[in-house]
């Protein structure tokens, strides 16, 4: 199962449309339409084929890049239908072949980049006003269809033979890897014994049936497809209130230097220590610049303006260490430059909410501090002497497992401090639907009032502590050998409890779809992978294509 | 506090005044362990003591004597000198250089490890407090001293340890050290034997042969440790240690000796009545004392023990003088067993997971030294008994005896026998009674008890009759 050469290439995150492969963008005033035309030979890996528009990693790194680009480099566009260039088929998921030869590691990370794409899908159509709808020209099967379940409408033609289906379960003795399962129930409110049914028929449900059992919303004649779903589209759009100009802000490539243990970016710099297996991560805001005085001043500055550049590279680095650093167990994060100068900027945004660009800033900023929450690394931030992380960034550190705060007892004036703002309060909220602060201090209400009223002090680390706002605030005389303890010991512990457990005491409170797509990635759909059921010499994963059935093992657990 | 001058005020080696985190040490815990004395050690006022104080490490001249306070004892911190080329002598990182630093990986184990010998060496001071009401000459007052502050350096010791490579977490433990006490329902000490007052001399001079050569064997291991600052801290430790079992040794050996004097004298075994004490109660505080101490070495089999060794954590006793791989992978030994039907035989087990067992083994060979030379008084005075080390087997509450009870001599017994003639193996309250009745103080210079003879010669080549101790 295990084949090294999957990972033993660097991944890069970084394309352009001119160079996508599989994917084409076209755009037509408020209309956008993703086309899939997979390039059969054009795996991000050797060993397998594309066939039928299945897709690999590669193909999810351009739909990603086209979901950022529709957002902020063509903000006019309302809709985005998403349909496949080939003939009789949409989609049929992920490719078997590549999911057998890759490692676990792999296949995790990568249904976990997947998960984030389809729920940025969904965050565009909540919180952009781009709804995304699935025009369904043929079958879409397995991943395919948890595409589709992703957009916010699902038209699938009728032409007596194309179906939806979720065929895991019948054919591969696993399960959908990308939230099929939750969205069917939990956002199309299919009835539960016929999810049952669903979920077990490997060759699916099309027509009228797909359409009782809420699977579909619209069923469209072959005859007149294309055309129907443009006029759904455009009328759709129509219907769809949204104040931008028909030209955003374009993305180039990000500069980025990657150099043995040192990958780095303008503002954030990332230093691998091998033996540890940790990554130290610093984010930087360089002397000099300062929170525009306008958002009109923001957006002349483009893809330039800071905090979004920042998240940009903050973007791309996690995706970076997540995929091509899968040893590098722990995160430590660090942020230096002047802190006050980002709650100028957090309020810049917040005072512009209203303002497209504004507000897509907010929610990339909202989406990458949320990939830090299910990122399956302890992530420890240390807050030293010119601290960046207050305010928005601030969230990072609220997302980590651990605070050290170091207090400076020989210089007591510029000892290192935070504050937080408004976006510590409720713009910036986890899958959970909760803030970072709620989830916090979950179940102790007093805490989190005296948090709030604490917001824009200068929080240094006894007070930081006494809030509870920092695990540890070790003096300069501890600080050092505190941190390297930490991680020293974190090194040592089995790196799949650690998933377990940081999982575990991320996401208190409430349960969400979101929160439960990853979180039955991370424990049922890991579990189920990685049995031999699935995955050992005679497992149905392993054997699928191959003409003979697996060989389970009979008993339930 | 404030402390003027620590290498004045705190004789060391470990660079005192130069480093912040033990100045920070000394000026927070210090004062804690000033108070700590004052309230639980020994409770008869005193002028001044002819006490050896700790002053260097080197082979020779490493010690001071002269009459000081005890409350201005200078507790130093010594550790003994670097070996710069060690390597770690055994287990999976055999052959490495020795840590300078804790390796966070063990932190939480080795922070244990310290934690617990620290607990026991502040607890014998605390278990010994009242001894100096009855003590049976000016030279005994004189080592009873010793032993106790040379216990509090060695808490010292442990909480430099603590303080000096285990943060905030360290410290917080060598605070703990300080309010945890011997006895206490609150808050005892970790290990049970050290909760137990020492109510009389016997048991003082029984507690410092037999449970401080426990203590003699946990820092031999811990001084193969591959930590390398608490390897030399034992390794210093261990010169203190010999001191106290030098009391023990010396101290049962008199008793003994002055037993014998009054056997011959009045041609009788039942000496009692003239104010010496009886060889069969000897013998019953001998059983006691051994016994508990065997229960301090845990059970014989024990994966912790496996792990601290394949860590590098704690190493074997003479590590290094082991003729095998020191890695034990596939080397077992014979252990007692008890079979179903209660019998004791023996088994092969994991030599690793026997570490205690084998230690316990080493522990039993020491002790027999005593016995062997107490025996001899007994035979220079003609004296037809023998004192014996009881079976492994006796009066055991940890490892797998814990399940039976026997006899002295290892006789499988039930729980009703052993409870019907348990007055004849260990001290009955008659006893106690007894050994507490001949315990009155003797504070003249050149004189002595009744039950115990004087020594052959005295500390640092004076006389027994020397003003070992002055009063208040
Ligand atoms: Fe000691
Ligand atoms: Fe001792």
């Amino acid at each position: 199962m295990e084949t090294p050469s999957v990972t033993s290439k660097r991944v890069d995150f970084q394309v352009d449309p001119n160079s996508y492969r599989h994917l084409r963008l076209k755009i037509d005033g408020e209309v956008a339409t993703i086309e899939i035309d997979i390039d059969e030979d054009g795996g991000i890996k050797e060993g397998y084929e594309l066939k039928m528009n299945s897709y690999d990693l590669g193909v999810d790194i351009e739909l990603y890049d086209i979901t950022q680009r529709l957002r902020f480099s063509y903000p006019q566009v309302k809709v985005v239908v998403v349909t496949s260039a080939k003939e009789k088929i949409f989609c049929a998921g992920a490719n078997i072949k590549m999911l057998a030869q890759s490692s676990h590691q792999w296949k995790v990370n990568f249904c976990k980049f997947t998960n984030e794409t389809r729920l940025g899908i969904e965050d565009a159509t909540t919180n952009s006003s781009q709804v995304y709808i699935a025009a369904l020209n043929g079958v879409a099967a397995g991943g395919g269809y948890e595409l589709a379940l992703a957009c916010d409408k699902i038209l699938l033609v009728d032409d007596r033979s194309s179906a939806v289906s979720l065929p895991e379960i019948p054919l591969l003795g696993v399960l959908p890897g990308t939230g099929g399962l939750t969205r069917v129930v939990d956002k199309r409110f299919v009835r539960r014994d016929l999810a049952d049914y669903f979920a077990t028929k490997p060759e699916g449900v099309g027509g009228k049936k797909a359409l009782t059992m809420k699977l579909i919303d619209e069923l469209i004649p072959k005859a007149t497809f294309g055309d129907d779903v443009a006029k759904y589209a455009s009328q759709l759009a129509s219907s769809i209130e949204k104040i931008a100009p028909s030209k955003g802000v374009e993305f180039s490539p990000l500069k980025k230097v990657i150099d043995q243990d040192l990958i780095s970016y303008d503002y954030v710099k990332i230093v691998i220590n091998r033996a540890l297996r940790y990554a130290e991560i610093t984010i930087n805001l360089p002397d000099g610049i300062t929170a525009p005085t306008s958002i009109e001043v923001a957006k002349g500055q483009g893809e330039n303006f800071y905090l979004l550049a920042l998240v940009r590279q903050l973007d791309d680095a996690i995706l970076e260490l997540r995929t091509n650093e899968a040893e590098i167990g722990t995160w430590v994060i660090r942020g230096k430059g002047n802190k006050d100068e980002i709650i100028n900027f957090d309020n810049l945004i917040l005072d512009n909410r209203s303002d497209w660009f504004a507000n897509e800033v907010l929610h990339y900023l909202k989406r990458t501090i949320k990939r830090f929450d299910v990122t399956s690394r302890s992530l420890i931030t240390l807050i030293e002497k010119d601290n960046l992380l207050s305010g928005s960034l601030f969230e990072i550190a609220l997302s980590s497992d651990r605070i050290y705060h170091l207090i400076d007892t020989e210089d007591e004036t510029s000892t290192p401090s935070f504050a937080l703002s408004k976006m510590n309060l409720g713009p910036l909220p986890m899958g959970n639907g909760l803030t970072r602060l709620e989830s916090r201090f979950f179940g102790d209400v007093t805490s989190l009032e005296k948090v709030q009223e604490a917001i824009s002090k200068v929080i240094d680390g006894d007070l930081a502590l006494s809030l509870g706002l920092v695990t540890f605030a070790p003096d300069d005389i501890d600080y050092e050998d505190e941190v390297r303890l930490c991680l020293e010991e974190r090194a040592a512990f089995n790196p799949d409890a650690l998933t377990g457990m940081e999982a575990n005491n991320r996401f208190v409170g409430p349960e969400t779809m979101e929160t439960k797509i990853f979180a039955r990635l991370s424990a049922w759909q890991n579990w189920i992978f990685y049995r031999p059921n699935a995955s050992g010499e005679e497992g149905a994963l392993r054997r699928y294509g191959s003409g003979i059935r697996g060989n389970f093992n009979k008993e339930r657990i | 506090m404030a402390i003027a001058n620590y290498d004045e005020k705190i004789p060391n080696n470990v660079d005192l005044g130069e480093d912040r985190r033990l100045k920070r040490a000394l000026e927070s815990w210090q004062p804690n362990f000033i108070n700590w004395w004052k309230q639980m050690g020994p409770t008869l006022p005193t002028e001044d003591v002819y006490l050896r104080t700790a002053v260097n490490v080197g082979r020779d001249g490493w010690a001071q004597f002269g009459h000081v306070a005890m409350e201005e004892y200078r507790w130093g911190i010594f550790l003994a000198e670097r070996d710069r080329d060690r390597k770690i002598a055994f287990g999976a990182h055999k052959g490495e250089e020795a840590w300078q630093q804790v390796p966070g990986e063990y932190r939480s184990d080795l922070q244990r490890l310290i934690v617990i010998q620290g607990d026991t060496e502040p607890a014998s001071v605390e278990q010994q407090r009242n001894l100096g009401l009855t003590a049976p000459s000016l030279y005994d007052l004189r080592n009873l001293f010793q032993v106790n502050v040379e216990e509090g350096r060695h808490l010292w010791a442990m909480v430099y340890l603590l303080h000096a490579y285990f943060g905030r977490e360290g410290r917080e433990e060598a605070d703990e050290l300080l309010l945890r006490n011997s006895g206490s329902s609150d808050s005892p000490r970790i290990l049970g034997a050290f909760n137990e007052e020492t109510p009389d001399w016997l048991s003082f001079f029984m507690f410092t042969y037999f449970t401080d050569r426990d203590g003699k064997y946990q820092l031999g291991t811990l001084k193969e440790s591959a930590f390398d600052p608490l390897s030399r801290t034992c390794e210093f430790m261990l010169k203190e240690e010999s001191h106290h079992m030098f009391v023990g040794t010396t101290g049962i050996d008199r008793v003994v000796r002055r037993s014998c004097e009054v056997m011959a004298e009045h041609d009788t075994f039942d000496i009692a009545q003239y104010g010496a004490i009886p060889l069969a109660i000897i013998q019953k505080y001998l059983n006691f004392h051994y016994s508990v101490s065997l229960d301090l070495f845990g059970s014989e089999i024990s994966t912790n023990a496996a792990n601290y060794f394949t860590t590098g954590l704690k190493g074997r006793w003479a590590e290094e003088a082991q003729g095998d791989d020191h890695l034990l992978g596939s080397s077992v030994v014979e252990i007692e067993h008890l079979t179903e039907g209660g019998q004791i035989t023996s088994r092969e087990v994991s030599a690793l997971t026997a570490l205690n067992h084998t230690l316990r083994n080493e522990y039993i060979a020491d002790c027999q030294n005593g016995v062997t030379r107490w025996n001899r008084v007994l035979e220079e005075f003609g004296v037809d008994f023998r004192l014996s080390l009881p079976a492994t087997s006796f009066n055991r509450k940890v490892g797998i005896f814990s399940a039976i009870e026997t006899t002295p001599n290892g006789q499988i017994i039930s729980a009703e026998a052993f409870e019907a003639a348990k007055e004849n193996y260990l001290p009955s309250d008659g006893d106690k009674a007894f050994v507490r009745s001949l315990m009155r103080p003797v504070y003249e210079t050149g004189k002595i008890a009744s039950w115990i003879a004087p020594p052959i010669k005295g500390i640092n080549s004076q006389p027994f009759d020397y003003e070992y101790v002055h009063l208040a």
